[in-house]
């Protein structure tokens, strides 16, 4: 498992009071464990403290909305994990 | 303040959005309908009232900052602490500071004093959101040169 998503997964832990142990790099922010909107800001808000990063929720969202990508891209837990490696490395570019 | 509008503050009287922070001064009306049940023979300022002046004052520096092109909305408030008494006739000070630009949302650092006196605080969370019709935006500019916030360019934030 990354040290990213080992970083997401407490974070989701603590923010939304999830067992720690219930969380995997399968399992779907939303689907899976339950996350709305509202919380995953608070997930972001962390994330984006945590890495130094701005994750494009808006950007994420239109794509889903728009049927260019699929929530599973964004939000099962090893893919954002991979999304903010992406992020972290783009930023040190 | 005018309780009844839910316009809870009256003016800006600093915007650094180089800080980003804002600073607005408010005036609790020395009457009002909500004093008579806020409480009976002692009234009070509620609190819920002093977090939206902290929202109002919150939005407004984000409004500022993108340059009215987007509208906040308040979806959490957190660690809100009320520590004295506000009553009728006193000036409040609040302030705001942008703590994090997020994708569609901001977390604002806001505190109320009451000269210098600690009076409230909060950490809140505002969507931000396109406006859902010209005529909000247009209001939105109306009701923020009524304030004396002055309209500038977009700032990189």
């Amino acid at each position: 498992m990354s040290s990213t998503f080992e970083s997401v997964a407490n974070i989701i832990a603590e923010t939304c009071d999830i067992p720690r142990d219930s969380i995997t790099e399968e399992s779907h922010a939303i689907n899976d464990l339950g996350i709305d909107s509202l919380d995953f800001l608070d997930i972001a808000f962390a994330i984006d403290k945590a890495f130094g990063i701005k994750l494009p929720l808006e950007q994420w969202t239109q794509e889903v909305s728009d049927g260019k990508a699929t929530t599973d891209q964004y939000f099962v837990l090893k893919n954002l994990s991979a999304r903010i490696d992406e992020l972290v490395a783009a930023k040190g570019a | 303040m005018r309780l009844e509008y839910f316009q809870l503050i009256d003016r800006v009287v600093d915007l650094n959005l180089a800080d980003r922070t804002i600073s607005a001064e408010a005036t609790v009306p020395t009457e009002s309908t909500i004093f008579e049940g806020h409480f009976p023979g002692y009234p009070l300022m509620p609190g819920v009232l002093l977090i939206e002046a902290m929202a109002q004052t919150s939005g407004w520096l984000v409004v500022a900052a993108n340059g009215f092109a987007r509208m906040p909305f308040l979806a959490s408030v957190k660690d809100a602490k009320m520590r004295t008494f506000v009553m009728p006739g006193q000036v409040l000070t609040i302030k705001s500071r942008l703590a994090h630009d997020g994708s569609g949302f901001a977390v604002m650092n806001a505190k109320i004093t009451r000269d210098n006196q600690a009076i409230g605080d909060a950490t809140l969370t505002l969507r931000v959101l396109d406006f859902p019709n010209p005529e909000m935006a247009a209001q939105m500019r109306i009701n923020a040169t009524r304030l004396g916030l002055k309209i500038e360019a977009p700032a990189d934030v």
